[in-house]
Protein backbone atom coordinates (compact mmCIF):
# COMPACT_ATOMS: atom_id res chain seq x y z
CA UNK A 1 0.00 0.00 0.00
CA UNK A 2 1.94 3.10 -1.46
CA UNK A 3 0.97 6.71 -2.06
CA UNK A 4 3.25 9.01 -3.53
CA UNK A 5 1.31 12.23 -1.72
CA UNK A 6 -1.52 12.62 0.88
CA UNK A 7 -3.58 14.22 -2.23
CA UNK A 8 -3.26 10.86 -4.53
CA UNK A 9 -4.28 8.44 -1.18
CA UNK A 10 -7.14 10.45 -0.87
CA UNK A 11 -8.35 10.46 -4.72
CA UNK A 12 -8.11 6.30 -3.94
CA UNK A 13 -10.06 7.29 -0.50
CA UNK A 14 -12.98 9.00 -2.28
CA UNK A 15 -13.05 6.44 -5.43
CA UNK A 16 -13.70 3.65 -2.44
CA UNK A 17 -10.63 1.73 -3.54
CA UNK A 18 -9.16 1.93 -0.43
CA UNK A 19 -10.26 2.34 3.54
CA UNK A 20 -8.60 4.69 6.29
CA UNK A 21 -9.26 1.06 8.22
CA UNK A 22 -7.05 -0.66 6.20
CA UNK A 23 -4.16 2.13 5.44
CA UNK A 24 -3.98 2.05 9.66
CA UNK A 25 -3.90 -1.63 9.88
CA UNK A 26 -0.63 -1.72 7.27
CA UNK A 27 1.22 0.86 9.35
CA UNK A 28 -0.11 -1.59 12.30
CA UNK A 29 1.66 -4.50 10.64
CA UNK A 30 4.57 -2.24 9.86
CA UNK A 31 5.29 -1.25 13.77
CA UNK A 32 4.99 -4.74 14.80
CA UNK A 33 7.47 -5.44 12.40
CA UNK A 34 10.13 -3.18 13.00
CA UNK A 35 9.74 -3.02 16.74
CA UNK A 36 13.64 -3.27 17.06
CA UNK A 37 14.13 0.21 16.02
CA UNK A 38 12.03 1.49 19.03
CA UNK A 39 10.73 4.10 16.82
CA UNK A 40 7.44 4.13 18.75
CA UNK A 41 6.75 4.68 22.70
CA UNK A 42 3.52 3.96 22.75
CA UNK A 43 1.11 3.00 19.84
CA UNK A 44 -2.53 3.94 20.11
CA UNK A 45 -3.52 1.11 18.17
CA UNK A 46 -7.53 0.23 19.34
CA UNK A 47 -7.74 4.28 19.16
CA UNK A 48 -6.34 4.74 15.35
CA UNK A 49 -8.44 2.32 14.24
CA UNK A 50 -11.80 3.60 15.82
CA UNK A 51 -11.25 6.95 13.91
CA UNK A 52 -10.07 5.24 11.41
CA UNK A 53 -13.70 4.12 11.00
CA UNK A 54 -15.09 7.20 11.94
CA UNK A 55 -13.36 8.75 9.12
CA UNK A 56 -14.14 6.31 6.60
CA UNK A 57 -17.86 7.46 7.10
CA UNK A 58 -17.09 10.83 7.01
CA UNK A 59 -15.36 9.97 3.51
CA UNK A 60 -19.02 8.17 2.72
CA UNK A 61 -20.72 10.69 3.58
CA UNK A 62 -18.33 13.57 1.76
CA UNK A 63 -17.59 15.51 4.86
CA UNK A 64 -14.49 14.43 5.82
CA UNK A 65 -11.43 17.13 6.82
CA UNK A 66 -8.77 18.28 4.75
CA UNK A 67 -6.16 15.76 5.92
CA UNK A 68 -8.56 12.64 6.40
CA UNK A 69 -6.54 9.51 5.28
CA UNK A 70 -3.34 10.95 7.08
CA UNK A 71 -1.65 8.85 10.19
CA UNK A 72 0.55 10.76 11.85
CA UNK A 73 2.94 10.19 14.52
CA UNK A 74 3.83 12.50 17.45
CA UNK A 75 7.16 13.49 19.07
CA UNK A 76 6.84 12.47 22.77
CA UNK A 77 7.00 16.32 23.74
CA UNK A 78 3.69 17.02 22.08
CA UNK A 79 0.18 16.72 24.63
CA UNK A 80 -2.77 14.91 23.79
CA UNK A 81 -5.56 14.82 26.47
CA UNK A 82 -6.38 11.80 27.74
CA UNK A 83 -2.38 10.32 26.50
CA UNK A 84 0.91 10.19 27.99
CA UNK A 85 3.58 12.37 27.13
CA UNK A 86 7.13 12.39 28.47
CA UNK A 87 9.83 13.98 26.31
CA UNK A 88 11.19 10.32 26.79
CA UNK A 89 12.61 11.62 30.37
CA UNK A 90 11.92 9.63 33.35
CA UNK A 91 10.87 13.20 35.04
CA UNK A 92 7.32 12.41 33.22
CA UNK A 93 7.01 8.68 33.74
CA UNK A 94 3.39 8.43 34.36
CA UNK A 95 1.78 11.84 33.17
CA UNK A 96 -0.60 11.87 31.39
CA UNK A 97 -1.91 15.40 29.16
CA UNK A 98 -5.27 17.57 30.49
CA UNK A 99 -5.29 19.64 27.49
CA UNK A 100 -4.61 19.23 24.11
CA UNK A 101 -1.73 20.95 22.15
CA UNK A 102 -2.62 23.04 19.82
CA UNK A 103 -1.39 21.52 16.60
CA UNK A 104 -3.05 18.32 17.98
CA UNK A 105 -6.93 19.99 17.85
CA UNK A 106 -5.91 21.43 14.23
CA UNK A 107 -5.09 17.95 13.07
CA UNK A 108 -7.87 16.34 14.46
CA UNK A 109 -10.22 18.90 13.43
CA UNK A 110 -8.93 18.12 10.03
CA UNK A 111 -9.74 14.25 10.18
CA UNK A 112 -6.25 13.08 10.60
CA UNK A 113 -5.07 10.04 12.50
CA UNK A 114 -2.66 10.44 15.53
CA UNK A 115 -1.54 6.46 15.65
CA UNK A 116 0.92 7.17 18.59
CA UNK A 117 4.45 8.95 20.10
CA UNK A 118 7.81 8.43 19.00
CA UNK A 119 10.78 8.55 21.24
CA UNK A 120 13.28 11.57 21.29
CA UNK A 121 16.60 12.29 23.51
CA UNK A 122 15.35 13.22 26.41
CA UNK A 123 13.70 17.20 26.47
CA UNK A 124 14.39 17.29 22.60
CA UNK A 125 18.28 17.70 23.67
CA UNK A 126 20.24 15.84 21.26
CA UNK A 127 21.70 15.10 18.10
CA UNK A 128 21.53 11.20 18.12
CA UNK A 129 18.40 9.97 19.95
CA UNK A 130 20.52 8.14 22.70
CA UNK A 131 19.47 10.44 25.15
CA UNK A 132 16.27 9.32 25.41
CA UNK A 133 15.28 7.00 29.27
CA UNK A 134 13.62 4.85 27.03
CA UNK A 135 16.82 3.85 25.07
CA UNK A 136 17.98 4.95 21.16
CA UNK A 137 16.28 4.45 18.01
CA UNK A 138 17.88 2.19 15.55
CA UNK A 139 18.47 4.19 12.11
CA UNK A 140 16.41 1.87 9.96
CA UNK A 141 18.59 1.76 6.79
CA UNK A 142 21.37 0.60 8.87
CA UNK A 143 20.67 -0.65 12.52
CA UNK A 144 24.09 -0.21 13.78
CA UNK A 145 23.89 3.89 13.00
CA UNK A 146 22.15 6.57 15.17
CA UNK A 147 19.07 8.39 13.14
CA UNK A 148 19.87 11.76 14.24
CA UNK A 149 18.07 13.56 17.20
CA UNK A 150 16.34 14.96 18.29
CA UNK A 151 13.08 13.90 16.49
CA UNK A 152 14.87 10.61 15.87
CA UNK A 153 11.72 8.84 15.93
CA UNK A 154 9.57 10.79 13.93
CA UNK A 155 12.25 10.40 11.19
CA UNK A 156 12.35 7.09 12.00
CA UNK A 157 8.87 6.29 11.44
CA UNK A 158 8.35 7.74 8.05
CA UNK A 159 11.72 6.43 7.03
CA UNK A 160 10.19 3.26 7.87
CA UNK A 161 6.79 3.96 6.59
CA UNK A 162 4.98 3.47 9.79
CA UNK A 163 3.12 6.36 9.20
CA UNK A 164 2.93 8.78 6.68
CA UNK A 165 3.50 11.60 8.35
CA UNK A 166 5.53 12.82 11.85
CA UNK A 167 5.21 15.96 13.92
CA UNK A 168 8.86 16.58 15.02
CA UNK A 169 10.19 20.06 17.23
CA UNK A 170 13.33 21.80 16.17
CA UNK A 171 15.18 23.92 18.26
CA UNK A 172 18.87 23.51 16.84
CA UNK A 173 18.04 21.27 14.26
CA UNK A 174 16.04 18.86 15.69
CA UNK A 175 13.79 17.71 12.65
CA UNK A 176 16.33 18.26 9.85
CA UNK A 177 19.56 16.86 11.13
CA UNK A 178 17.60 13.32 11.68
CA UNK A 179 16.08 14.12 8.74
CA UNK A 180 19.22 14.05 6.82
CA UNK A 181 20.31 11.07 8.18
CA UNK A 182 16.94 8.89 7.76
CA UNK A 183 16.25 10.59 3.74
CA UNK A 184 12.99 11.90 4.56
CA UNK A 185 11.95 15.55 3.92
CA UNK A 186 12.32 17.96 7.17
CA UNK A 187 11.14 21.58 7.80
CA UNK A 188 11.25 23.87 10.67
CA UNK A 189 8.95 26.75 10.23
CA UNK A 190 9.83 30.21 10.66
CA UNK A 191 9.74 31.15 14.48
CA UNK A 192 6.12 32.46 15.74
CA UNK A 193 4.53 30.11 11.99
CA UNK A 194 2.93 27.63 13.99
CA UNK A 195 1.70 27.94 18.19
CA UNK A 196 4.12 26.42 20.87
CA UNK A 197 1.12 25.74 23.31
CA UNK A 198 1.02 22.16 24.50
CA UNK A 199 4.49 21.51 22.90
CA UNK A 200 6.56 20.44 26.42
CA UNK A 201 9.63 23.41 26.11
CA UNK A 202 13.08 23.25 25.54
CA UNK A 203 14.14 26.50 24.45
CA UNK A 204 11.08 28.27 24.01
CA UNK A 205 12.97 31.57 21.65
CA UNK A 206 13.88 28.73 19.16
CA UNK A 207 11.05 25.60 19.67
CA UNK A 208 9.13 25.48 16.66
CA UNK A 209 6.96 22.14 15.57
CA UNK A 210 7.44 21.15 12.18
CA UNK A 211 6.67 18.06 10.03
CA UNK A 212 8.53 14.90 8.55
CA UNK A 213 7.36 13.70 5.73
CA UNK A 214 8.27 11.56 2.39
CA UNK A 215 7.16 14.21 -0.07
CA UNK A 216 7.04 18.12 -0.40
CA UNK A 217 3.78 18.05 -0.80
CA UNK A 218 2.38 16.38 2.16
CA UNK A 219 5.01 19.47 3.89
CA UNK A 220 2.80 21.61 2.55
CA UNK A 221 -0.63 20.06 3.37
CA UNK A 222 0.14 19.58 7.36
CA UNK A 223 2.07 22.87 7.69
CA UNK A 224 -0.89 24.79 6.22
CA UNK A 225 -3.17 23.31 9.20
CA UNK A 226 -0.62 23.57 11.93
CA UNK A 227 0.48 26.95 11.23
CA UNK A 228 -1.47 30.34 12.31
CA UNK A 229 -2.78 32.51 14.88
CA UNK A 230 -3.75 30.92 18.66
CA UNK A 231 -4.55 32.88 21.59
CA UNK A 232 -2.51 30.32 23.85
CA UNK A 233 0.73 31.06 22.16
CA UNK A 234 1.01 35.13 22.14
CA UNK A 235 4.02 34.87 19.96
CA UNK A 236 2.34 33.38 16.79
CA UNK A 237 2.12 35.51 14.01
CA UNK A 238 -1.06 37.43 12.33
CA UNK A 239 0.88 36.78 9.23
CA UNK A 240 -1.90 35.26 7.11
CA UNK A 241 -1.35 31.32 5.94
CA UNK A 242 -1.20 30.64 2.70
CA UNK A 243 -3.06 27.76 0.95
CA UNK A 244 0.51 26.13 0.99
CA UNK A 245 -0.41 22.97 -1.03
CA UNK A 246 -2.94 24.47 -3.44
CA UNK A 247 0.04 27.01 -4.51
CA UNK A 248 3.02 24.46 -4.38
CA UNK A 249 4.17 24.54 -7.52
CA UNK A 250 7.77 23.32 -9.01
CA UNK A 251 9.36 27.13 -9.19
CA UNK A 252 12.92 27.83 -9.50
CA UNK A 253 14.88 30.19 -11.78
CA UNK A 254 15.82 32.14 -8.56
CA UNK A 255 18.95 33.98 -6.69
CA UNK A 256 20.72 31.59 -4.15
CA UNK A 257 23.52 31.85 -2.35
CA UNK A 258 25.57 29.40 -1.17
CA UNK A 259 28.67 29.42 2.07
CA UNK A 260 32.02 29.42 0.91
CA UNK A 261 32.40 29.08 4.35
CA UNK A 262 30.23 25.80 4.61
CA UNK A 263 31.81 24.62 1.49
CA UNK A 264 35.44 24.81 3.10
CA UNK A 265 34.05 24.02 6.42
CA UNK A 266 36.35 21.18 8.43
CA UNK A 267 34.92 17.73 8.79
CA UNK A 268 32.26 18.10 5.59
CA UNK A 269 32.50 14.66 4.02
CA UNK A 270 33.75 14.96 0.59
CA UNK A 271 30.89 12.83 -0.53
CA UNK A 272 28.55 16.07 0.90
CA UNK A 273 30.92 18.17 -0.77
CA UNK A 274 31.04 16.72 -3.99
CA UNK A 275 26.87 16.65 -3.61
CA UNK A 276 26.33 20.50 -3.15
CA UNK A 277 28.89 21.10 -6.17
CA UNK A 278 26.41 18.85 -8.44
CA UNK A 279 23.40 20.39 -7.27
CA UNK A 280 25.00 24.43 -7.77
CA UNK A 281 25.75 23.12 -11.37
CA UNK A 282 22.48 21.62 -11.81
CA UNK A 283 20.34 25.15 -10.58
CA UNK A 284 22.99 27.01 -12.66
CA UNK A 285 22.38 24.85 -15.76
CA UNK A 286 18.66 25.16 -15.41
CA UNK A 287 18.76 29.12 -15.17
CA UNK A 288 19.40 30.02 -11.42
CA UNK A 289 21.87 32.14 -10.58
CA UNK A 290 24.02 30.71 -7.55
CA UNK A 291 26.35 33.03 -6.15
CA UNK A 292 29.54 31.84 -3.45
CA UNK A 293 29.15 34.34 -0.34
CA UNK A 294 31.47 35.10 2.71
CA UNK A 295 29.62 33.95 6.02
CA UNK A 296 32.53 33.87 8.52
CA UNK A 297 30.03 32.99 11.20
CA UNK A 298 30.32 29.77 11.14
CA UNK A 299 32.04 29.09 14.50
CA UNK A 300 30.68 31.41 16.50
CA UNK A 301 26.71 29.86 15.06
CA UNK A 302 27.08 26.00 17.81
CA UNK A 303 28.35 28.71 20.74
CA UNK A 304 25.75 31.01 20.75
CA UNK A 305 23.11 28.26 20.61
CA UNK A 306 24.30 26.79 23.28
CA UNK A 307 24.62 29.47 25.65
CA UNK A 308 21.61 30.52 24.99
CA UNK A 309 19.15 27.31 25.14
CA UNK A 310 21.05 25.80 27.72
CA UNK A 311 19.96 29.25 29.73
CA UNK A 312 16.58 28.79 28.63
CA UNK A 313 16.36 24.98 29.09
CA UNK A 314 17.51 25.45 33.25
CA UNK A 315 14.93 27.98 33.04
CA UNK A 316 11.99 26.08 31.22
CA UNK A 317 12.78 23.17 33.38
CA UNK A 318 12.94 24.47 37.01
CA UNK A 319 9.65 23.63 36.86
CA UNK A 320 10.04 19.87 37.38
CA UNK A 321 10.25 20.04 41.23
CA UNK A 322 8.60 16.71 41.96
CA UNK A 323 5.22 18.97 43.22
CA UNK A 324 2.84 19.40 41.01
CA UNK A 325 3.39 16.57 38.62
CA UNK A 326 5.86 14.26 36.83
CA UNK A 327 8.30 12.60 39.13
CA UNK A 328 8.66 12.79 43.47
CA UNK A 329 11.31 11.00 44.94
CA UNK A 330 10.64 8.64 47.66
CA UNK A 331 14.06 9.34 49.26
CA UNK A 332 12.82 12.99 50.35
CA UNK A 333 11.80 14.08 53.82
CA UNK A 334 11.16 17.97 53.33
CA UNK A 335 10.90 20.69 50.44
CA UNK A 336 14.38 21.03 49.46
CA UNK A 337 15.18 17.39 49.19
CA UNK A 338 12.16 17.12 47.54
CA UNK A 339 13.55 19.09 44.44
CA UNK A 340 16.90 17.87 44.74
CA UNK A 341 16.48 14.35 45.08
CA UNK A 342 13.38 14.31 42.36
CA UNK A 343 15.53 16.20 39.52
CA UNK A 344 18.79 14.16 40.44
CA UNK A 345 16.40 10.93 40.09
CA UNK A 346 14.52 12.13 37.05
CA UNK A 347 17.00 13.90 34.38
CA UNK A 348 19.31 11.58 32.62
CA UNK A 349 23.06 13.45 32.11
CA UNK A 350 22.76 15.38 28.88
CA UNK A 351 19.61 17.37 30.73
CA UNK A 352 21.39 17.71 33.90
CA UNK A 353 24.91 19.14 31.63
CA UNK A 354 22.84 21.49 29.91
CA UNK A 355 20.56 22.77 33.22
CA UNK A 356 24.36 23.09 34.71
CA UNK A 357 25.49 25.18 32.14
CA UNK A 358 22.69 27.56 31.51
CA UNK A 359 22.46 28.10 35.52
CA UNK A 360 26.28 28.94 34.90
CA UNK A 361 25.71 31.59 32.05
CA UNK A 362 22.68 32.99 34.58
CA UNK A 363 24.64 33.42 36.73
CA UNK A 364 25.43 37.10 37.95
CA UNK A 365 28.93 36.80 37.64
CA UNK A 366 29.12 35.46 34.61
CA UNK A 367 25.57 36.41 33.23
CA UNK A 368 27.16 40.01 30.82
CA UNK A 369 30.22 38.07 29.65
CA UNK A 370 28.38 34.62 28.24
CA UNK A 371 24.47 35.52 28.02
CA UNK A 372 24.12 38.99 27.04
CA UNK A 373 27.42 38.39 24.87
CA UNK A 374 25.46 35.61 22.79
CA UNK A 375 22.79 37.47 22.63
CA UNK A 376 24.40 40.16 21.14
CA UNK A 377 25.96 37.39 18.51
CA UNK A 378 22.83 36.07 17.60
CA UNK A 379 21.36 39.52 16.69
CA UNK A 380 24.65 40.10 14.08
CA UNK A 381 23.72 36.16 13.05
CA UNK A 382 20.54 37.59 12.54
CA UNK A 383 21.10 40.78 10.23
CA UNK A 384 23.76 39.21 8.42
CA UNK A 385 22.03 36.00 7.30
CA UNK A 386 18.63 38.74 6.68
CA UNK A 387 21.12 41.13 4.70
CA UNK A 388 21.97 37.97 2.37
CA UNK A 389 18.33 37.00 2.18
CA UNK A 390 17.82 40.61 0.84
CA UNK A 391 19.95 40.14 -2.08
CA UNK A 392 18.74 36.69 -2.89
CA UNK A 393 15.83 34.16 -2.54
CA UNK A 394 17.51 31.31 -0.81
CA UNK A 395 20.20 29.68 0.37
CA UNK A 396 21.16 26.49 -0.22
CA UNK A 397 23.94 24.30 2.59
CA UNK A 398 24.29 21.02 3.29
CA UNK A 399 22.02 19.61 6.11
CA UNK A 400 24.62 17.81 8.08
CA UNK A 401 28.71 17.80 7.45
CA UNK A 402 28.14 13.92 7.91
CA UNK A 403 25.91 11.10 7.09
CA UNK A 404 24.02 9.37 10.06
CA UNK A 405 27.17 8.07 12.33
CA UNK A 406 27.91 5.20 14.02
CA UNK A 407 25.95 4.66 17.58
CA UNK A 408 28.08 5.29 20.64
CA UNK A 409 30.50 7.01 18.00
CA UNK A 410 29.92 10.43 19.95
CA UNK A 411 27.99 9.74 23.28
CA UNK A 412 31.08 10.29 25.26
CA UNK A 413 31.82 13.77 23.74
CA UNK A 414 29.29 16.53 24.06
CA UNK A 415 31.46 18.94 22.09
CA UNK A 416 31.51 16.43 18.67
CA UNK A 417 28.36 15.52 19.26
CA UNK A 418 26.89 19.37 19.13
CA UNK A 419 29.05 20.08 16.22
CA UNK A 420 26.41 17.72 14.21
CA UNK A 421 24.22 20.66 14.22
CA UNK A 422 26.79 22.96 12.48
CA UNK A 423 24.67 23.43 9.52
CA UNK A 424 21.06 23.57 11.58
CA UNK A 425 21.43 26.38 14.02
CA UNK A 426 21.85 28.96 11.78
CA UNK A 427 17.68 28.87 10.71
CA UNK A 428 16.38 28.90 14.40
CA UNK A 429 19.02 31.60 15.41
CA UNK A 430 17.81 33.66 12.94
CA UNK A 431 14.37 32.34 13.54
CA UNK A 432 13.79 31.81 9.39
CA UNK A 433 12.47 28.67 8.08
CA UNK A 434 14.55 25.91 6.42
CA UNK A 435 13.66 22.54 4.86
CA UNK A 436 15.89 19.38 4.42
CA UNK A 437 15.38 17.33 1.35
CA UNK A 438 16.70 13.91 0.89
CA UNK A 439 18.90 14.15 -2.23
CA UNK A 440 22.34 12.61 -1.83
CA UNK A 441 22.84 8.99 -0.98
CA UNK A 442 26.38 8.13 -0.20
CA UNK A 443 28.76 5.74 -1.45
CA UNK A 444 27.60 3.50 1.63
CA UNK A 445 23.87 3.88 0.55
CA UNK A 446 23.57 5.66 3.54
CA UNK A 447 20.96 8.88 2.71
CA UNK A 448 21.94 12.69 3.78
CA UNK A 449 19.90 15.70 2.66
CA UNK A 450 20.47 19.61 1.05
CA UNK A 451 19.05 22.15 2.84
CA UNK A 452 17.30 25.70 1.66
CA UNK A 453 16.76 28.43 4.03
CA UNK A 454 14.20 31.40 3.09
CA UNK A 455 13.51 34.70 5.01
CA UNK A 456 11.25 35.32 7.54
CA UNK A 457 7.11 33.57 6.82
CA UNK A 458 8.47 32.63 3.04
CA UNK A 459 7.48 29.34 3.63
CA UNK A 460 5.17 29.03 0.14
CA UNK A 461 8.63 29.60 -1.93
CA UNK A 462 10.35 27.58 0.01
CA UNK A 463 8.25 24.75 -0.39
CA UNK A 464 7.97 25.67 -4.08
CA UNK A 465 11.68 25.97 -4.24
CA UNK A 466 12.00 22.70 -2.45
CA UNK A 467 9.60 20.67 -5.06
CA UNK A 468 12.09 22.40 -7.62
CA UNK A 469 15.67 21.20 -6.26
CA UNK A 470 13.92 17.58 -5.58
CA UNK A 471 13.31 17.45 -9.16
CA UNK A 472 16.19 18.86 -10.56
CA UNK A 473 17.92 16.64 -8.75
CA UNK A 474 16.21 13.39 -9.20
CA UNK A 475 16.71 13.96 -12.86
CA UNK B 1 37.48 28.40 32.12
CA UNK B 2 38.64 26.16 35.11
CA UNK B 3 35.18 24.98 36.93
CA UNK B 4 36.25 24.27 40.55
CA UNK B 5 34.63 22.01 43.17
CA UNK B 6 33.36 25.56 44.65
CA UNK B 7 31.53 26.38 41.77
CA UNK B 8 29.42 22.72 41.00
CA UNK B 9 28.58 23.17 45.08
CA UNK B 10 27.18 26.87 44.25
CA UNK B 11 25.61 26.01 40.42
CA UNK B 12 23.58 22.83 42.03
CA UNK B 13 22.28 24.17 45.00
CA UNK B 14 20.64 26.84 42.47
CA UNK B 15 19.70 24.34 39.46
CA UNK B 16 18.22 21.50 42.70
CA UNK B 17 20.48 18.86 41.11
CA UNK B 18 22.85 16.66 43.21
CA UNK B 19 26.58 14.95 41.97
CA UNK B 20 27.99 12.33 43.42
CA UNK B 21 31.49 12.07 43.50
CA UNK B 22 32.06 10.48 40.50
CA UNK B 23 29.61 12.16 38.71
CA UNK B 24 30.68 15.53 40.42
CA UNK B 25 34.63 15.42 38.44
CA UNK B 26 32.50 14.09 35.25
CA UNK B 27 30.04 17.54 35.27
CA UNK B 28 33.10 19.69 36.57
CA UNK B 29 35.44 18.43 33.50
CA UNK B 30 32.70 18.72 31.04
CA UNK B 31 31.33 22.36 32.24
CA UNK B 32 34.79 23.61 31.42
CA UNK B 33 35.06 22.17 28.39
CA UNK B 34 31.43 23.38 27.08
CA UNK B 35 32.44 27.01 28.78
CA UNK B 36 35.53 26.89 27.03
CA UNK B 37 33.71 26.27 23.28
CA UNK B 38 31.64 29.11 23.97
CA UNK B 39 34.51 31.27 25.04
CA UNK B 40 34.90 31.66 21.10
CA UNK B 41 32.03 34.33 21.27
CA UNK B 42 34.42 36.54 23.00
CA UNK B 43 36.57 36.86 19.17
CA UNK B 44 33.92 38.70 17.91
CA UNK B 45 33.34 42.39 18.09
CA UNK B 46 30.06 43.10 19.55
CA UNK B 47 30.57 46.59 20.97
CA UNK B 48 26.92 48.64 19.96
CA UNK B 49 24.99 45.78 19.51
CA UNK B 50 21.66 45.28 21.68
CA UNK B 51 21.13 42.16 22.71
CA UNK B 52 18.51 39.77 20.59
CA UNK B 53 15.73 38.91 23.15
CA UNK B 54 12.57 38.57 21.51
CA UNK B 55 12.13 36.39 17.98
CA UNK B 56 8.79 37.69 18.00
CA UNK B 57 7.52 40.26 15.27
CA UNK B 58 4.47 41.12 17.00
CA UNK B 59 4.58 43.89 19.93
CA UNK B 60 2.27 45.12 22.74
CA UNK B 61 -0.81 42.23 21.35
CA UNK B 62 -4.08 43.10 22.97
CA UNK B 63 -6.99 40.94 23.75
CA UNK B 64 -10.21 41.51 25.20
CA UNK B 65 -10.03 40.38 28.79
CA UNK B 66 -12.44 37.48 28.87
CA UNK B 67 -12.94 35.36 31.90
CA UNK B 68 -12.65 31.82 30.53
CA UNK B 69 -12.72 28.29 32.62
CA UNK B 70 -9.16 26.61 32.61
CA UNK B 71 -8.46 23.41 33.87
CA UNK B 72 -11.08 21.98 36.35
CA UNK B 73 -9.80 20.40 39.82
CA UNK B 74 -9.56 17.31 39.15
CA UNK B 75 -7.89 17.61 35.75
CA UNK B 76 -5.34 19.91 37.62
CA UNK B 77 -4.91 17.32 40.37
CA UNK B 78 -4.75 14.18 38.33
CA UNK B 79 -1.04 14.16 37.89
CA UNK B 80 -0.17 15.02 41.28
CA UNK B 81 2.38 12.82 43.03
CA UNK B 82 0.06 13.39 46.05
CA UNK B 83 -2.91 15.00 46.79
CA UNK B 84 -6.15 14.93 48.43
CA UNK B 85 -9.62 15.96 46.78
CA UNK B 86 -8.50 19.62 47.09
CA UNK B 87 -5.31 20.05 47.09
CA UNK B 88 -1.02 19.01 46.57
CA UNK B 89 0.24 17.39 48.86
CA UNK B 90 4.01 18.18 49.87
CA UNK B 91 6.48 17.71 52.57
CA UNK B 92 6.52 19.62 55.51
CA UNK B 93 7.68 22.95 54.87
CA UNK B 94 7.85 24.71 58.46
CA UNK B 95 10.36 22.64 60.90
CA UNK B 96 8.87 22.88 64.43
Amino acid sequence: MHFNTLQHLQQELVAGRVSCVQIVESYLENIRNNKHLNAFLEVFEAEALANANQVDKKVQNKNQGKLAGLVIGLKDNISYTGHAVSSSSKILEGYTSVYNATVVDRLLDEDAIIIGRLNCDEFAMGASNENSAYGPVLNAQDNSRVPGGSSGGSAVAVQANLCRVALGSDTGGSIRQPSSFTGTFGMKPTYGRVSRWGLLAYASSFDQIGPVTSSVEDMAAVLEVIAGPDENDATVSETAVPAYSKNLKSSGKKRIAVFEDCLTADGLAPEIKTHLNQAIDALKADGNEVEMVSFPYLDYMVPCYYVLTTAEASSNLSRYSGLLYGHRSTEAHDLESTFIQSRTEGFGPEVKRRIMAGTFVLSSDYYDAYYTKAQKVRRIIQQETEKILKDFDFILLPTTPTEAFKLGEKANDPIAMYLADIFTVQAPLAGIPAISLPTGTMDSGMPFGLQLMANHYEEQDLLNMSKYLFELMED
Amino acid sequence: MEITDQKIKELSHLAKLSFKSEDKDKIKSELGQILNFCEKLNELDTEGVEPLVYMSDRTNHLRPDVVKPSLNKSDALKNAPDADSDYFRVPKVIKK
